[in-house]
């Protein structure tokens, strides 16, 4: 790939990203605080020992916010890779198969997505016991009906092809033409899409934090974050928008790489390069 | 949110295959084109066919309703039954974990979960048809009393979101169309971009930051009581309706944006524009008309959005809607609310995406004879 060819905006969100992944892989080495320390009075302004000021509880808020990159973005990508791979079996199973497990995979699929993603997550967050992984799978399960829809789409434009008709003339099994003839074909709209769901799990997380139902305290993560500091945009405390600054700052980085990604996918296709 | 971003970017106008939201399900046994009578008796069979050669347009639209019906059916088994499926007994989970078993065993009396569930969710469906969701498990007051008095506030805060933002978004989507690829569409592809990806909280907080706390200029939170008069409750929601807007604008313009470009790069506007007709009439002449179908769909998806998104912009105003109350009961686990509030904002959404299919049906005539 030639490197001159990405434009400037991409080159922004891609370093947004680099950033971000450091803070969460290196958060014991820089974090100049521990996560759950007390460390000063609360609410004290930016400057001095603490950079961003500190929180509700008197912890150093940069601190928590680059322990929070950590265990949000690890959420994200867990929650974004379990629904990829989900959703992505189940489509391209859909699309190989055709018949009555197509029918039926797409009719319940058309029945998840019949309720909102938020209100479907409080329905089912509201009777599970909260623990992290069940949260992962929440979000896995939710997010997988939008992939399940838009791979079974692709999958079905590259299963008429002359060259995975070739191969079931071959003699080439099911597992084959999947893995060897569609999904290398189907590759690049769907990484744009990964990017896409990533960053709506970012958001989606943040938002259920938000509401106090994804990550518990004490642990830091963005949207919990918010919801701690939230008391003190009343006494004109910028403390709760500083994550969610960081949140906003993220979800754009990677729309931004998306952006380029799927204008990059269109342009392969010889489209007039709209939309 | 980005249910649907970039990728669903140009609205189908065909009606089955759009990214973001639930359509052609054939739940309730009707099946969504050749034949509807095959599946009935001969006598309804006939009837049936005649109708629809008769009222075409007519037929389609009951089809869609009875659609919308079965679907929300199947939503009401699922907010119940499912739930029921779930690893988790409520009663433990309600008490926490150190109850005794014999405070378990009176709480499930006492909620009345030791009858079998199917019979629980017939009276419940029952209920919930007259509007009766039964007792709180918390405030032991009735669910439907609190919801019809929520619902209101909702749908006001909804409504005049909507009223801001359609004109809104229609008119910048076709800004950029007129400008595609100069200055002002960049910024506007730009700006876009960055407001997909602000969480709602974040966009309200901030809303709250200047307008509230550092000019002064509007109140929080934003409690609209009884006795407040109307223009009282216009500016105490005057934040949060901005905060709504904002959220769904960005959305909605892209959307608008890509339905118009789908339009403007068909051949008959590739035709008008080699005639030397002016780029103003191209639009209103020749794109418009026929870019009134998707766009119409895309307003009514994101209304159906905007039911939903009402939920943590509530929260975040403090705003007494069906949406905080929802969160509220969630944190407290009190099922009866839960379920109902899930039913009445899958209802919501799914009946504007019914109306979206509708409208565009009536809208373009080639959808009213499916191939």
């Amino acid at each position: 790939m030639n490197l001159r060819a990405i434009p400037f905006s991409a080159w922004i969100g891609i370093a947004g990203i680099a950033i971000a992944i450091f803070c969460a892989l290196f958060a014991p080495v820089i974090a100049p605080f521990g996560e759950r320390d007390v460390v000063g009075d609360i609410w004290l302004p930016a400057g001095g020992d603490f950079l961003l000021g500190t929180d509700n509880l008197g912890r150093d808020l940069l601190s928590r916010l680059i322990y929070g990159a950590r265990t949000t973005i690890f959420v994200a990508l867990a929650a974004t890779v379990l629904s990829f791979s989900l959703g992505m079996i189940l489509s391209f199973t859909a699309a190989v198969m055709g018949g009555f497990v197509d029918q039926f995979f797409s009719r319940f699929n058309d029945l998840m997505m019949a309720i909102p993603t938020l209100i479907f997550a409080l329905v089912v967050l509201a009777v599970l016991p909260q623990h992290l992984w069940i949260l992962i799978l929440v979000m896995a399960v939710l997010d997988s009906t939008r992939v399940f829809r838009i791979g079974r789409a692709v999958a079905l434009d590259v299963a008429v092809m002359e060259f995975v008709e070739a191969a079931r003339l071959r003699g080439e099994g099911s597992t084959w033409i999947i893995f060897r003839e569609i999904l290398p074909n189907t590759l690049s709209p769907l990484l744009a899409e990964f990017g896409l769901r990533f960053a709506f799990s970012i958001l989606f997380l943040s938002t259920l934090s938000f509401l106090g139902l994804g990550i518990q305290p004490p642990a830091a993560d963005w949207g919990g974050m918010v919801k701690d500091n939230k008391d003190g945009i009343i006494f004109g405390i910028s403390a709760a928008l500083i994550p969610g600054a960081a949140i906003a700052t993220l979800a754009i980085c990677v729309n931004l790489v998306v952006d380029w990604l799927m204008k990059r996918t269109s342009s392969l296709k010889g489209g007039r390069g709209d939309a | 949110m980005m249910e649907s971003g970039p990728m669903t970017g140009p609205v189908p106008t065909d009606g089955t295959a759009d990214g973001a939201h639930p359509r052609s399900a054939d739940l309730s046994g009707v099946p969504a084109k050749p034949n509807p009578a095959d599946a009935q008796g001969e006598l309804g069979g006939t009837f049936w066919r005649r109708f629809i050669f008769r009222r075409p347009l007519a037929a389609l639209i009951l089809q869609r309703l009875g659609l919308s019906v079965g679907l929300l059916f199947a939503v009401s088994l699922m907010i119940f039954g499912g739930i029921e499926a779930l690893p988790g007994d409520f009663a433990t989970t309600y008490l926490g974990q150190s109850a005794t078993p014999q405070a378990v065993e009176n709480i499930r009396k006492d909620l009345g979960l030791d009858r079998p569930w199917s019979e629980r969710y017939l009276s419940w469906l029952g209920g919930a048809v007259q509007g009766d969701f039964g007792t709180s498990w918390a405030s032991k007051n009735s669910v439907g009393e609190q919801i019809a008095k929520r619902l209101g506030n909702s749908l006001f805060l909804a409504f005049f979101a909507a009223i801001v933002s359609v004109p809104l978004a229609v008119g910048l989507g076709m800004l950029a169309v007129q400008f595609r690829n100069r200055l002002p569409d960049k910024i506007i592809n730009v700006v876009s971009l960055a407001a997909i990806s602000l969480p709602e909280f974040f966009v309200g907080y901030l809303l709250i930051m200047f307008f509230a706390v550092k000019f002064g200029v509007a109140t929080f939170p934003a409690t609209v009581y009884d006795s407040m008069s109307f223009t009282e409750r216009l500016s105490a929601i005057a934040l949060p309706v901005a905060t709504l807007v904002l959220v769904v604008l960005a959305h909605m313009m892209r959307m608008t944006r890509a339905a118009i470009l789908n339009v403007m790069s068909s051949a008959y506007v590739e035709t008008a524009e080699l005639k030397g007709l002016g780029m103003f009439r191209i639009i209103a002449r020749h794109a418009a008309p026929n870019a009134v179908a998707p766009v119409i769909n895309v307003i009514a998806l994101n209304l159906a959005y905007l039911v939903v998104g009402v939920v943590v912009v509530e929260v975040v105003f403090v705003y007494p809607g069906m949406g905080q109350y929802m969160v509220d009961a969630v944190t407290v686990r009190d099922m009866p609310v839960v379920q109902a509030c899930g039913l009445i904002f899958a209802a919501f959404y799914i009946f504007l995406n019914m109306a979206a299919d509708i409208l565009a049906i009536l809208a373009n005539p080639r959808l009213r004879h499916p191939r």
